[in-house]
Protein backbone atom coordinates (compact mmCIF):
# COMPACT_ATOMS: atom_id res chain seq x y z
CA UNK A 1 0.00 0.00 0.00
CA UNK A 2 2.71 2.09 1.16
CA UNK A 3 4.84 1.18 -2.12
CA UNK A 4 1.60 2.27 -4.06
CA UNK A 5 0.94 5.47 -2.54
CA UNK A 6 4.43 6.50 -3.11
CA UNK A 7 4.31 4.82 -6.50
CA UNK A 8 1.59 7.46 -7.35
CA UNK A 9 3.54 10.47 -6.22
CA UNK A 10 6.18 10.25 -8.20
CA UNK A 11 3.94 9.55 -10.92
CA UNK A 12 2.39 13.36 -9.94
CA UNK A 13 5.46 15.03 -10.16
CA UNK A 14 6.35 13.29 -13.91
CA UNK A 15 3.50 13.88 -14.97
CA UNK A 16 4.41 16.98 -17.04
CA UNK A 17 7.38 15.93 -18.00
CA UNK A 18 5.78 12.71 -19.35
CA UNK A 19 3.43 14.93 -21.20
CA UNK A 20 6.39 16.80 -23.52
CA UNK A 21 7.96 13.30 -24.04
CA UNK A 22 5.32 13.29 -27.17
CA UNK A 23 6.64 16.71 -27.93
CA UNK A 24 10.34 15.93 -27.81
CA UNK A 25 9.74 12.98 -29.71
CA UNK A 26 8.00 14.77 -33.06
CA UNK A 27 9.86 18.07 -32.21
CA UNK A 28 12.83 17.90 -30.63
CA UNK A 29 15.35 17.34 -33.58
CA UNK A 30 14.05 20.33 -35.13
CA UNK A 31 14.50 22.08 -31.69
CA UNK A 32 18.12 20.65 -31.94
CA UNK A 33 18.00 22.31 -35.14
CA UNK A 34 17.77 25.58 -33.95
CA UNK A 35 19.94 25.48 -31.43
CA UNK A 36 22.66 24.73 -33.80
CA UNK A 37 21.76 27.59 -36.48
CA UNK A 38 21.51 29.53 -33.07
CA UNK A 39 25.04 28.58 -31.30
CA UNK A 40 26.76 29.42 -35.05
CA UNK A 41 24.67 32.59 -35.64
CA UNK A 42 26.78 33.77 -32.60
CA UNK A 43 29.75 32.21 -33.02
CA UNK A 44 29.83 33.60 -36.89
CA UNK A 45 27.60 36.58 -37.27
CA UNK A 46 28.34 37.97 -40.76
CA UNK A 47 28.87 34.74 -42.20
CA UNK A 48 26.72 31.67 -41.10
CA UNK A 49 23.56 33.01 -41.97
CA UNK A 50 24.18 34.96 -44.98
CA UNK A 51 22.39 34.16 -48.25
CA UNK A 52 25.24 32.50 -49.56
CA UNK A 53 26.33 30.19 -46.92
CA UNK A 54 22.47 28.96 -46.46
CA UNK A 55 22.08 28.36 -50.24
CA UNK A 56 26.01 26.25 -50.38
CA UNK A 57 24.65 24.11 -47.56
CA UNK A 58 21.57 23.23 -49.00
CA UNK A 59 23.08 22.63 -52.91
CA UNK A 60 25.61 20.16 -50.66
CA UNK A 61 23.04 17.86 -48.71
CA UNK A 62 20.93 18.29 -52.26
CA UNK A 63 22.56 15.07 -53.57
CA UNK A 64 23.47 13.73 -49.98
CA UNK A 65 20.03 13.81 -49.10
CA UNK A 66 18.51 11.50 -51.94
CA UNK A 67 20.97 8.80 -50.74
CA UNK A 68 19.77 9.41 -46.81
CA UNK A 69 16.09 8.65 -48.01
CA UNK A 70 16.48 5.77 -50.19
CA UNK A 71 18.55 4.11 -47.56
CA UNK A 72 15.93 5.22 -44.85
CA UNK A 73 13.03 3.16 -46.61
CA UNK A 74 15.67 0.67 -46.72
CA UNK A 75 16.16 0.51 -42.64
CA UNK A 76 12.76 1.07 -42.21
CA UNK A 77 12.10 -2.59 -43.57
CA UNK A 78 15.04 -3.52 -40.94
CA UNK A 79 17.59 -3.85 -43.95
CA UNK A 80 20.31 -1.81 -45.20
CA UNK A 81 21.88 -0.22 -48.12
CA UNK A 82 26.13 -0.17 -48.10
CA UNK A 83 25.95 -0.02 -52.26
CA UNK A 84 24.16 3.81 -52.43
CA UNK A 85 27.86 5.56 -52.73
CA UNK A 86 28.96 2.99 -55.78
CA UNK A 87 25.57 3.68 -56.88
CA UNK A 88 26.12 7.45 -57.48
CA UNK A 89 29.45 6.83 -59.07
CA UNK A 90 28.36 4.50 -61.28
CA UNK A 91 25.07 6.59 -62.37
CA UNK A 92 27.13 9.53 -62.44
CA UNK A 93 30.09 7.56 -64.79
CA UNK A 94 27.01 6.43 -66.82
CA UNK A 95 25.73 9.69 -67.69
CA UNK A 96 29.16 11.20 -68.45
CA UNK A 97 29.72 8.58 -71.04
CA UNK A 98 26.45 9.12 -72.48
CA UNK A 99 27.07 12.86 -72.58
CA UNK A 100 31.04 12.25 -74.30
CA UNK A 101 28.87 10.15 -76.73
CA UNK A 102 26.66 13.30 -77.67
CA UNK A 103 23.48 12.21 -76.91
CA UNK A 104 20.89 14.76 -76.38
CA UNK A 105 20.76 15.85 -73.09
CA UNK A 106 17.25 14.73 -72.06
CA UNK A 107 18.58 11.19 -72.88
CA UNK A 108 21.77 11.53 -70.79
CA UNK A 109 19.67 13.29 -67.83
CA UNK A 110 17.71 10.09 -67.82
CA UNK A 111 20.71 7.65 -67.67
CA UNK A 112 21.52 8.38 -64.22
CA UNK A 113 17.95 7.44 -62.18
CA UNK A 114 17.73 4.69 -64.88
CA UNK A 115 21.12 3.45 -63.75
CA UNK A 116 20.31 3.67 -60.26
CA UNK A 117 16.80 1.59 -60.69
CA UNK A 118 18.45 -0.95 -62.47
CA UNK A 119 21.60 -1.41 -59.69
CA UNK A 120 18.55 -0.75 -56.82
CA UNK A 121 16.64 -3.83 -58.37
CA UNK A 122 19.83 -6.12 -59.07
CA UNK A 123 20.11 -5.27 -54.68
CA UNK A 124 16.54 -5.99 -54.23
CA UNK A 125 16.34 -9.34 -56.37
CA UNK A 126 19.62 -10.56 -54.83
CA UNK A 127 18.22 -10.16 -51.52
CA UNK A 128 14.91 -11.84 -51.99
CA UNK A 129 15.67 -14.30 -54.88
CA UNK A 130 18.77 -15.58 -53.96
CA UNK A 131 17.52 -15.37 -50.38
CA UNK A 132 20.89 -13.74 -49.01
CA UNK A 133 20.89 -14.45 -45.15
CA UNK A 134 21.35 -10.48 -44.91
CA UNK A 135 20.81 -7.36 -46.91
CA UNK A 136 24.55 -6.37 -45.49
CA UNK A 137 26.56 -9.05 -47.57
CA UNK A 138 24.72 -8.68 -50.95
CA UNK A 139 24.79 -4.67 -50.83
CA UNK A 140 28.52 -4.68 -49.44
CA UNK A 141 29.17 -6.81 -52.47
CA UNK A 142 27.71 -4.39 -54.85
CA UNK A 143 29.07 -2.10 -53.05
CA UNK A 144 32.36 -3.43 -54.80
CA UNK A 145 30.74 -4.15 -58.06
CA UNK A 146 29.39 -1.08 -58.81
CA UNK A 147 32.35 1.09 -58.24
CA UNK A 148 34.18 -1.46 -60.18
CA UNK A 149 31.78 -0.90 -63.03
CA UNK A 150 32.03 2.46 -63.02
CA UNK A 151 35.74 3.07 -63.19
CA UNK A 152 35.66 -0.03 -66.10
CA UNK A 153 33.52 2.26 -67.97
CA UNK A 154 35.33 5.15 -67.73
CA UNK A 155 39.34 3.92 -67.33
CA UNK A 156 39.51 5.59 -64.02
CA UNK A 157 39.57 8.79 -64.91
CA UNK A 158 37.57 12.02 -64.76
CA UNK A 159 35.19 13.05 -66.81
CA UNK A 160 34.04 16.39 -67.75
CA UNK A 161 31.61 19.23 -68.92
CA UNK A 162 27.78 18.62 -69.22
CA UNK A 163 25.27 20.12 -71.07
CA UNK A 164 23.87 22.97 -69.56
CA UNK A 165 20.52 21.45 -68.91
CA UNK A 166 22.20 19.25 -66.54
CA UNK A 167 24.17 20.95 -64.92
CA UNK A 168 20.71 23.76 -64.10
CA UNK A 169 19.87 21.02 -61.72
CA UNK A 170 22.58 21.06 -59.01
CA UNK A 171 23.91 24.57 -59.44
CA UNK A 172 20.67 26.13 -61.05
CA UNK A 173 19.96 29.35 -59.57
CA UNK A 174 16.42 30.69 -59.06
CA UNK A 175 16.51 34.27 -59.21
CA UNK A 176 14.65 36.33 -56.86
CA UNK A 177 14.69 39.91 -58.53
CA UNK A 178 11.20 40.31 -58.07
CA UNK A 179 11.47 40.37 -54.02
CA UNK A 180 15.40 41.66 -53.86
CA UNK A 181 15.34 44.29 -56.74
CA UNK A 182 16.96 44.22 -60.17
CA UNK A 183 20.06 42.75 -60.08
CA UNK A 184 20.11 41.22 -56.31
CA UNK A 185 22.25 38.44 -55.50
CA UNK A 186 20.05 36.76 -53.55
CA UNK A 187 18.87 33.32 -55.48
CA UNK A 188 17.10 29.91 -54.34
CA UNK A 189 18.76 26.63 -55.51
CA UNK A 190 17.50 24.65 -58.31
CA UNK A 191 18.62 21.33 -56.19
CA UNK A 192 16.61 22.87 -53.25
CA UNK A 193 13.13 23.17 -55.05
CA UNK A 194 13.85 19.51 -56.38
CA UNK A 195 15.26 18.23 -53.21
CA UNK A 196 11.83 19.58 -51.31
CA UNK A 197 9.49 18.55 -54.04
CA UNK A 198 10.64 14.59 -53.94
CA UNK A 199 11.08 14.65 -50.07
CA UNK A 200 7.53 15.51 -50.45
CA UNK A 201 6.52 12.36 -52.75
CA UNK A 202 7.96 10.32 -50.61
CA UNK A 203 6.50 11.57 -47.28
CA UNK A 204 2.91 10.94 -49.34
CA UNK A 205 4.20 7.53 -50.96
CA UNK A 206 5.01 6.52 -47.26
CA UNK A 207 2.30 8.05 -45.26
CA UNK A 208 -0.58 8.09 -47.36
CA UNK A 209 -0.23 4.42 -49.91
CA UNK A 210 -0.67 0.72 -49.15
CA UNK A 211 2.51 0.37 -50.20
CA UNK A 212 4.21 2.66 -47.75
CA UNK A 213 2.05 0.92 -45.07
CA UNK A 214 2.94 -2.28 -45.70
CA UNK A 215 7.05 -1.42 -45.59
CA UNK A 216 6.48 0.20 -42.13
CA UNK A 217 4.58 -3.20 -41.42
CA UNK A 218 7.18 -5.37 -43.09
CA UNK A 219 10.02 -3.76 -40.26
CA UNK A 220 7.52 -3.99 -37.69
CA UNK A 221 6.92 -7.91 -38.00
CA UNK A 222 7.27 -9.79 -41.05
CA UNK A 223 5.98 -12.78 -40.11
CA UNK A 224 2.39 -10.75 -39.84
CA UNK A 225 2.92 -8.96 -43.02
CA UNK A 226 3.20 -12.20 -44.65
CA UNK A 227 0.06 -13.75 -42.80
CA UNK A 228 -1.93 -10.52 -43.55
CA UNK A 229 -1.27 -11.44 -47.91
CA UNK A 230 1.16 -8.98 -48.27
CA UNK A 231 4.06 -10.34 -50.94
CA UNK A 232 7.09 -9.49 -48.69
CA UNK A 233 9.65 -10.24 -51.07
CA UNK A 234 7.90 -7.91 -53.93
CA UNK A 235 7.67 -4.90 -51.44
CA UNK A 236 11.81 -4.97 -50.38
CA UNK A 237 12.30 -5.36 -54.25
CA UNK A 238 10.12 -2.15 -54.52
CA UNK A 239 12.20 -0.19 -51.89
CA UNK A 240 15.49 -1.17 -52.86
CA UNK A 241 14.79 -0.29 -56.16
CA UNK A 242 13.60 2.79 -55.06
CA UNK A 243 17.03 3.63 -53.13
CA UNK A 244 18.79 2.67 -55.86
CA UNK A 245 16.47 5.22 -57.72
CA UNK A 246 17.26 7.86 -55.59
CA UNK A 247 20.44 7.34 -55.20
CA UNK A 248 20.70 8.06 -59.36
CA UNK A 249 18.92 11.14 -58.89
CA UNK A 250 21.88 11.95 -56.31
CA UNK A 251 23.93 11.05 -59.07
CA UNK A 252 22.68 13.45 -61.44
CA UNK A 253 22.13 16.22 -58.84
CA UNK A 254 26.05 15.75 -58.35
CA UNK A 255 27.09 16.09 -62.03
CA UNK A 256 25.40 19.31 -62.10
CA UNK A 257 27.18 20.41 -59.57
CA UNK A 258 30.82 19.14 -59.97
CA UNK A 259 30.23 19.51 -63.82
CA UNK A 260 31.89 16.08 -63.43
CA UNK A 261 32.24 12.93 -63.28
CA UNK A 262 35.06 11.79 -61.07
CA UNK A 263 36.70 8.00 -59.36
CA UNK A 264 35.89 9.18 -55.89
CA UNK A 265 32.61 10.22 -56.41
CA UNK A 266 30.52 9.46 -53.51
CA UNK A 267 32.90 7.56 -51.95
CA UNK A 268 32.10 6.50 -47.92
CA UNK A 269 29.06 8.33 -48.85
CA UNK A 270 26.36 5.73 -47.65
CA UNK A 271 28.26 5.61 -44.66
CA UNK A 272 27.09 9.85 -44.31
CA UNK A 273 23.25 8.25 -45.39
CA UNK A 274 23.27 5.64 -42.69
CA UNK A 275 24.22 8.08 -40.08
CA UNK A 276 21.16 11.13 -41.32
CA UNK A 277 19.30 8.20 -41.14
CA UNK A 278 20.15 7.39 -37.02
CA UNK A 279 20.29 10.75 -35.97
CA UNK A 280 16.76 11.63 -37.83
CA UNK A 281 15.55 9.19 -35.19
CA UNK A 282 14.74 6.32 -37.35
CA UNK A 283 15.07 2.49 -35.69
CA UNK A 284 17.92 0.65 -37.02
CA UNK A 285 15.67 -2.46 -36.00
CA UNK A 286 13.19 -1.20 -38.53
CA UNK A 287 9.44 -0.13 -38.81
CA UNK A 288 10.38 3.13 -37.26
CA UNK A 289 11.12 6.66 -38.38
CA UNK A 290 9.89 9.50 -40.25
CA UNK A 291 10.78 11.38 -43.76
CA UNK A 292 11.03 14.94 -42.11
CA UNK A 293 13.17 12.74 -39.26
CA UNK A 294 15.46 12.12 -42.29
CA UNK A 295 15.42 15.47 -43.45
CA UNK A 296 16.94 16.92 -40.39
CA UNK A 297 19.39 14.17 -39.84
CA UNK A 298 20.44 15.20 -43.04
CA UNK A 299 20.22 18.80 -42.37
CA UNK A 300 21.93 18.16 -39.21
CA UNK A 301 25.04 16.78 -40.73
CA UNK A 302 25.05 19.22 -43.50
CA UNK A 303 25.34 22.35 -41.05
CA UNK A 304 27.70 20.65 -38.63
CA UNK A 305 30.08 19.95 -41.37
CA UNK A 306 29.72 23.79 -42.84
CA UNK A 307 29.68 25.17 -39.06
CA UNK A 308 32.92 23.88 -38.10
CA UNK A 309 34.60 24.51 -41.91
CA UNK A 310 33.58 28.04 -40.85
CA UNK A 311 35.33 27.97 -37.74
CA UNK A 312 38.59 26.30 -39.82
CA UNK A 313 37.96 22.81 -37.48
CA UNK A 314 39.93 20.47 -38.77
CA UNK A 315 38.61 17.70 -41.04
CA UNK A 316 40.08 15.28 -38.62
CA UNK A 317 38.21 16.83 -35.71
CA UNK A 318 34.97 16.88 -37.67
CA UNK A 319 35.21 13.06 -37.93
CA UNK A 320 35.85 12.77 -34.20
CA UNK A 321 32.52 15.13 -33.67
CA UNK A 322 29.97 13.27 -36.15
CA UNK A 323 31.12 10.18 -34.70
CA UNK A 324 30.03 11.06 -31.36
CA UNK A 325 26.80 12.97 -32.16
CA UNK A 326 25.76 9.43 -33.51
CA UNK A 327 26.55 7.71 -30.53
CA UNK A 328 25.00 10.40 -28.73
CA UNK A 329 21.86 10.65 -30.82
CA UNK A 330 20.90 7.03 -30.24
CA UNK A 331 22.04 7.31 -26.91
CA UNK A 332 19.46 9.54 -26.22
CA UNK A 333 16.66 7.95 -28.21
CA UNK A 334 17.56 4.67 -25.56
CA UNK A 335 16.83 6.89 -22.64
CA UNK A 336 13.26 8.16 -23.89
CA UNK A 337 12.36 4.82 -24.78
CA UNK A 338 13.00 3.50 -20.81
CA UNK A 339 11.22 6.98 -19.66
CA UNK A 340 8.15 5.89 -22.03
CA UNK A 341 8.05 2.14 -21.12
CA UNK A 342 8.41 3.02 -17.78
CA UNK A 343 5.10 4.72 -16.81
CA UNK B 1 -28.54 -29.29 -35.39
CA UNK B 2 -27.72 -30.52 -38.55
CA UNK B 3 -29.15 -27.34 -40.91
CA UNK B 4 -27.15 -25.40 -39.26
CA UNK B 5 -23.90 -27.36 -39.59
CA UNK B 6 -21.06 -24.77 -40.68
CA UNK B 7 -18.23 -26.89 -41.12
CA UNK B 8 -17.15 -30.36 -40.80
CA UNK B 9 -14.28 -32.50 -41.39
CA UNK B 10 -14.85 -35.70 -42.28
CA UNK B 11 -12.05 -39.11 -41.62
CA UNK B 12 -9.26 -36.41 -42.10
CA UNK B 13 -5.95 -38.37 -41.60
CA UNK B 14 -2.65 -36.11 -41.73
CA UNK B 15 0.38 -38.19 -42.29
CA UNK B 16 4.22 -36.77 -42.07
CA UNK B 17 6.19 -39.44 -43.73
CA UNK B 18 6.10 -42.35 -41.40
CA UNK B 19 4.02 -40.31 -38.48
CA UNK B 20 0.63 -40.46 -38.26
CA UNK B 21 -0.42 -37.12 -36.97
CA UNK B 22 -4.12 -37.42 -37.69
CA UNK B 23 -6.17 -40.38 -38.25
CA UNK B 24 -9.50 -40.74 -39.26
CA UNK B 25 -10.60 -37.45 -37.30
CA UNK B 26 -14.26 -35.90 -37.45
CA UNK B 27 -15.49 -33.03 -36.00
CA UNK B 28 -18.12 -30.52 -36.49
CA UNK B 29 -19.33 -27.08 -36.32
CA UNK B 30 -22.84 -25.42 -35.96
CA UNK B 31 -23.80 -21.57 -36.72
CA UNK B 32 -23.27 -19.64 -33.27
CA UNK B 33 -21.52 -22.70 -31.50
CA UNK B 34 -18.53 -22.86 -29.69
CA UNK B 35 -15.74 -25.96 -29.44
CA UNK B 36 -13.22 -26.62 -27.38
CA UNK B 37 -10.39 -29.47 -28.71
CA UNK B 38 -8.43 -30.27 -25.89
CA UNK B 39 -5.66 -32.69 -26.10
CA UNK B 40 -1.92 -32.94 -24.78
CA UNK B 41 0.69 -32.22 -26.27
CA UNK B 42 0.98 -34.25 -29.43
CA UNK B 43 -2.78 -34.97 -29.88
CA UNK B 44 -3.00 -33.19 -33.31
CA UNK B 45 -4.86 -30.47 -32.37
CA UNK B 46 -2.58 -27.64 -33.90
CA UNK B 47 -2.50 -30.27 -36.84
CA UNK B 48 -6.14 -30.24 -37.11
CA UNK B 49 -6.90 -26.33 -37.43
CA UNK B 50 -3.95 -25.91 -39.47
CA UNK B 51 -5.65 -29.09 -41.80
CA UNK B 52 -9.17 -26.80 -41.45
CA UNK B 53 -7.35 -23.57 -41.87
CA UNK B 54 -6.01 -24.72 -44.72
CA UNK B 55 -2.22 -24.47 -44.27
CA UNK B 56 -1.91 -28.60 -44.40
CA UNK B 57 -3.34 -30.80 -46.76
CA UNK B 58 -5.15 -33.62 -45.43
CA UNK B 59 -3.63 -37.12 -46.76
CA UNK B 60 -7.10 -38.79 -46.34
CA UNK B 61 -10.35 -37.50 -45.69
CA UNK B 62 -12.74 -34.32 -46.92
CA UNK B 63 -14.14 -30.89 -45.50
CA UNK B 64 -17.07 -29.25 -45.93
CA UNK B 65 -18.14 -25.90 -45.51
CA UNK B 66 -21.76 -24.90 -45.53
CA UNK B 67 -22.13 -28.77 -46.74
CA UNK B 68 -20.18 -28.12 -49.90
CA UNK B 69 -16.96 -29.88 -50.43
CA UNK B 70 -14.14 -28.37 -50.78
CA UNK B 71 -10.49 -27.93 -51.00
CA UNK B 72 -8.39 -25.79 -49.84
CA UNK B 73 -4.69 -24.47 -50.93
CA UNK B 74 -3.71 -22.40 -49.11
CA UNK B 75 -5.08 -20.15 -46.04
CA UNK B 76 -6.15 -17.54 -48.66
CA UNK B 77 -8.86 -20.05 -50.04
CA UNK B 78 -10.59 -20.54 -46.36
CA UNK B 79 -10.69 -17.09 -45.77
CA UNK B 80 -12.52 -16.50 -48.81
CA UNK B 81 -14.70 -18.73 -47.31
CA UNK B 82 -15.04 -16.59 -44.30
CA UNK B 83 -13.02 -18.66 -41.72
CA UNK B 84 -9.83 -17.13 -40.03
CA UNK B 85 -7.37 -18.17 -37.77
CA UNK B 86 -5.67 -16.71 -34.55
CA UNK B 87 -2.27 -17.49 -34.52
CA UNK B 88 -1.11 -18.18 -31.10
CA UNK B 89 2.16 -15.62 -32.33
CA UNK B 90 -0.37 -13.33 -32.76
CA UNK B 91 0.53 -12.15 -35.86
CA UNK B 92 0.80 -8.57 -35.20
CA UNK B 93 3.28 -5.33 -35.96
CA UNK B 94 3.81 -3.54 -33.02
CA UNK B 95 4.75 -0.75 -34.35
CA UNK B 96 1.95 0.04 -36.44
CA UNK B 97 -1.40 1.37 -34.30
CA UNK B 98 -4.43 -1.05 -33.57
CA UNK B 99 -6.73 0.02 -36.52
CA UNK B 100 -3.47 -0.31 -38.95
CA UNK B 101 -2.95 -4.06 -37.79
CA UNK B 102 -6.84 -4.90 -38.08
CA UNK B 103 -7.02 -3.68 -41.95
CA UNK B 104 -3.06 -5.11 -42.70
CA UNK B 105 -3.31 -5.83 -46.04
CA UNK B 106 -6.86 -4.42 -46.80
CA UNK B 107 -6.81 -0.98 -46.15
CA UNK B 108 -9.69 1.43 -47.29
CA UNK B 109 -8.35 3.60 -50.01
CA UNK B 110 -10.00 6.52 -51.79
CA UNK B 111 -8.73 7.00 -55.47
CA UNK B 112 -7.67 10.76 -56.03
CA UNK B 113 -7.12 11.22 -59.93
CA UNK B 114 -5.85 8.23 -60.66
CA UNK B 115 -3.46 7.16 -57.56
CA UNK B 116 -5.04 5.35 -54.67
CA UNK B 117 -4.24 6.56 -51.12
CA UNK B 118 -4.92 5.71 -47.40
CA UNK B 119 -8.50 6.48 -46.58
CA UNK B 120 -7.13 7.23 -43.13
CA UNK B 121 -10.64 8.41 -41.85
CA UNK B 122 -12.24 5.66 -42.99
CA UNK B 123 -9.78 3.30 -41.43
CA UNK B 124 -10.33 4.53 -38.30
CA UNK B 125 -13.90 4.78 -38.06
CA UNK B 126 -14.25 1.25 -39.01
CA UNK B 127 -11.97 0.28 -36.46
CA UNK B 128 -13.97 2.05 -33.88
CA UNK B 129 -17.00 0.62 -35.02
CA UNK B 130 -15.64 -2.73 -34.86
CA UNK B 131 -14.02 -2.52 -31.75
CA UNK B 132 -17.22 -1.09 -30.18
CA UNK B 133 -19.06 -3.96 -31.70
CA UNK B 134 -17.28 -6.38 -30.18
CA UNK B 135 -16.99 -4.65 -26.69
CA UNK B 136 -13.21 -3.95 -26.67
CA UNK B 137 -12.04 -1.29 -24.96
CA UNK B 138 -8.79 0.84 -25.46
CA UNK B 139 -7.90 4.29 -25.28
CA UNK B 140 -7.50 4.64 -28.95
CA UNK B 141 -7.74 2.99 -32.15
CA UNK B 142 -4.48 4.89 -32.95
CA UNK B 143 -2.56 3.36 -30.18
CA UNK B 144 0.31 1.16 -31.42
CA UNK B 145 -0.13 -2.46 -30.50
CA UNK B 146 3.57 -2.82 -28.67
CA UNK B 147 1.83 0.23 -26.07
CA UNK B 148 -0.98 -2.21 -25.10
CA UNK B 149 -1.10 -5.63 -23.00
CA UNK B 150 -1.10 -9.14 -23.72
CA UNK B 151 -5.00 -9.62 -23.25
CA UNK B 152 -5.04 -6.40 -25.29
CA UNK B 153 -3.24 -7.58 -28.07
CA UNK B 154 -5.19 -11.31 -28.29
CA UNK B 155 -8.36 -8.76 -28.58
CA UNK B 156 -6.92 -6.86 -31.61
CA UNK B 157 -5.92 -10.17 -33.05
CA UNK B 158 -9.52 -11.55 -32.59
CA UNK B 159 -10.67 -8.05 -33.61
CA UNK B 160 -8.34 -8.75 -36.88
CA UNK B 161 -10.00 -11.99 -37.55
CA UNK B 162 -13.07 -11.03 -37.27
CA UNK B 163 -13.13 -7.26 -39.18
CA UNK B 164 -14.31 -9.31 -42.31
CA UNK B 165 -17.68 -10.94 -41.29
CA UNK B 166 -16.10 -14.44 -40.58
CA UNK B 167 -18.37 -16.80 -40.20
CA UNK B 168 -15.90 -19.43 -38.19
CA UNK B 169 -12.86 -18.04 -36.07
CA UNK B 170 -9.76 -20.28 -35.21
CA UNK B 171 -8.03 -19.74 -31.77
CA UNK B 172 -4.95 -21.42 -30.89
CA UNK B 173 -4.55 -21.15 -26.89
CA UNK B 174 -6.16 -17.63 -27.18
CA UNK B 175 -5.80 -17.53 -23.16
CA UNK B 176 -1.78 -19.12 -22.71
CA UNK B 177 0.14 -15.95 -22.45
CA UNK B 178 -2.25 -14.06 -20.43
CA UNK B 179 -2.45 -12.49 -17.13
CA UNK B 180 -4.85 -14.06 -14.81
CA UNK B 181 -6.98 -10.32 -14.65
CA UNK B 182 -6.80 -10.15 -18.80
CA UNK B 183 -8.45 -14.31 -19.24
CA UNK B 184 -11.91 -13.04 -18.27
CA UNK B 185 -11.92 -10.36 -20.97
CA UNK B 186 -10.82 -12.34 -23.92
CA UNK B 187 -13.12 -14.87 -23.01
CA UNK B 188 -16.12 -12.14 -22.83
CA UNK B 189 -14.78 -11.66 -26.23
CA UNK B 190 -15.39 -14.98 -27.33
CA UNK B 191 -18.66 -15.05 -25.95
CA UNK B 192 -19.82 -11.85 -27.35
CA UNK B 193 -18.44 -13.29 -30.79
CA UNK B 194 -21.28 -16.26 -30.25
CA UNK B 195 -23.68 -13.93 -29.65
CA UNK B 196 -23.27 -11.82 -33.21
CA UNK B 197 -23.65 -15.72 -34.86
CA UNK B 198 -20.09 -15.99 -35.24
CA UNK B 199 -18.72 -19.92 -34.46
CA UNK B 200 -15.62 -20.59 -32.48
CA UNK B 201 -12.99 -23.51 -32.23
CA UNK B 202 -11.20 -22.84 -29.02
CA UNK B 203 -8.14 -24.92 -28.45
CA UNK B 204 -6.99 -24.62 -24.74
CA UNK B 205 -5.17 -25.75 -22.13
CA UNK B 206 -7.34 -24.52 -19.62
CA UNK B 207 -10.64 -26.08 -18.05
CA UNK B 208 -11.89 -22.77 -16.68
CA UNK B 209 -11.26 -21.53 -20.55
CA UNK B 210 -13.52 -24.17 -21.67
CA UNK B 211 -16.18 -24.68 -19.23
CA UNK B 212 -16.40 -20.68 -19.70
CA UNK B 213 -17.44 -20.47 -23.14
CA UNK B 214 -17.85 -23.72 -25.20
CA UNK B 215 -21.08 -25.37 -25.77
CA UNK B 216 -19.45 -28.61 -26.71
CA UNK B 217 -16.08 -30.30 -26.02
CA UNK B 218 -14.21 -32.99 -27.96
CA UNK B 219 -10.98 -34.77 -27.23
CA UNK B 220 -8.60 -35.89 -29.52
CA UNK B 221 -6.03 -38.74 -27.99
CA UNK B 222 -3.13 -39.75 -30.40
CA UNK B 223 -4.11 -38.14 -33.25
CA UNK B 224 -7.52 -39.51 -33.21
CA UNK B 225 -11.51 -38.80 -31.70
CA UNK B 226 -11.46 -39.51 -28.29
CA UNK B 227 -14.60 -38.47 -26.36
CA UNK B 228 -16.88 -35.69 -27.33
CA UNK B 229 -20.03 -34.63 -25.12
CA UNK B 230 -22.17 -31.29 -25.00
CA UNK B 231 -20.65 -29.51 -22.03
CA UNK B 232 -23.87 -30.02 -19.87
CA UNK B 233 -22.98 -33.56 -19.98
CA UNK B 234 -19.61 -33.47 -18.25
CA UNK B 235 -17.65 -32.66 -16.04
CA UNK B 236 -13.99 -31.39 -15.73
CA UNK B 237 -12.73 -34.21 -13.88
CA UNK B 238 -14.24 -36.19 -16.94
CA UNK B 239 -12.61 -34.06 -19.77
CA UNK B 240 -9.15 -34.21 -18.01
CA UNK B 241 -9.50 -38.14 -18.16
CA UNK B 242 -10.23 -37.51 -21.42
CA UNK B 243 -7.08 -35.55 -21.78
CA UNK B 244 -5.09 -38.24 -20.51
CA UNK B 245 -6.64 -40.89 -22.48
CA UNK B 246 -8.97 -41.77 -19.60
CA UNK B 247 -11.76 -43.00 -20.42
CA UNK B 248 -14.75 -44.22 -17.65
Amino acid sequence: MDHGEKRLMDKNQETLFVRLIPFFERYGILLLILIMIAVLHLLQPDVFLSWRNVTNIFKQVSWQSMLALGVFMVIVTAGIDLSVGSIIMLSLMGLAIASKAGMPWYVVMLVAPAIGFLCGMFNGIGITLLRMPHPFIMTLGTLYIFRGIGNLISGGVPITGFAEQIRVIGNGKIKLDAFFGEGAREYIPTSLILMIVIFFIFWVFLNHTRIGKWIYAIGGNPGAARAAGINVDRILIVVYTLCGFLAGIGGLILAGRTNSAYPNAGLQSELDAIAAVIIGGASFFGGRGTVLGVFAGVMIMGILRNGLNLMNVSVFWQQVLIGSIIILAVYIDVLRRQLATRT
Amino acid sequence: MSDNLVLEAKSVSKFFGTITALQNVDLHLNKGEVLGVVGDNGAGKSTLMKVLSGLYKPSEGSLFFDKEKVTLNSPRDSQNLGLEMVYQDLALAGNLPIGDNIFLGREPTRKVGPFNFLDHKKRKQLTEEHLAKLKINVKSADQKVEELSGGQRQAVAIARATAFNAKIVLMDEPTAALAVKEVGKVLDLILNLKKLGVSVIVISHRMDDIFTVCDRVMALFQGTNFAESELKNTSRDEVIGWIMGKKD
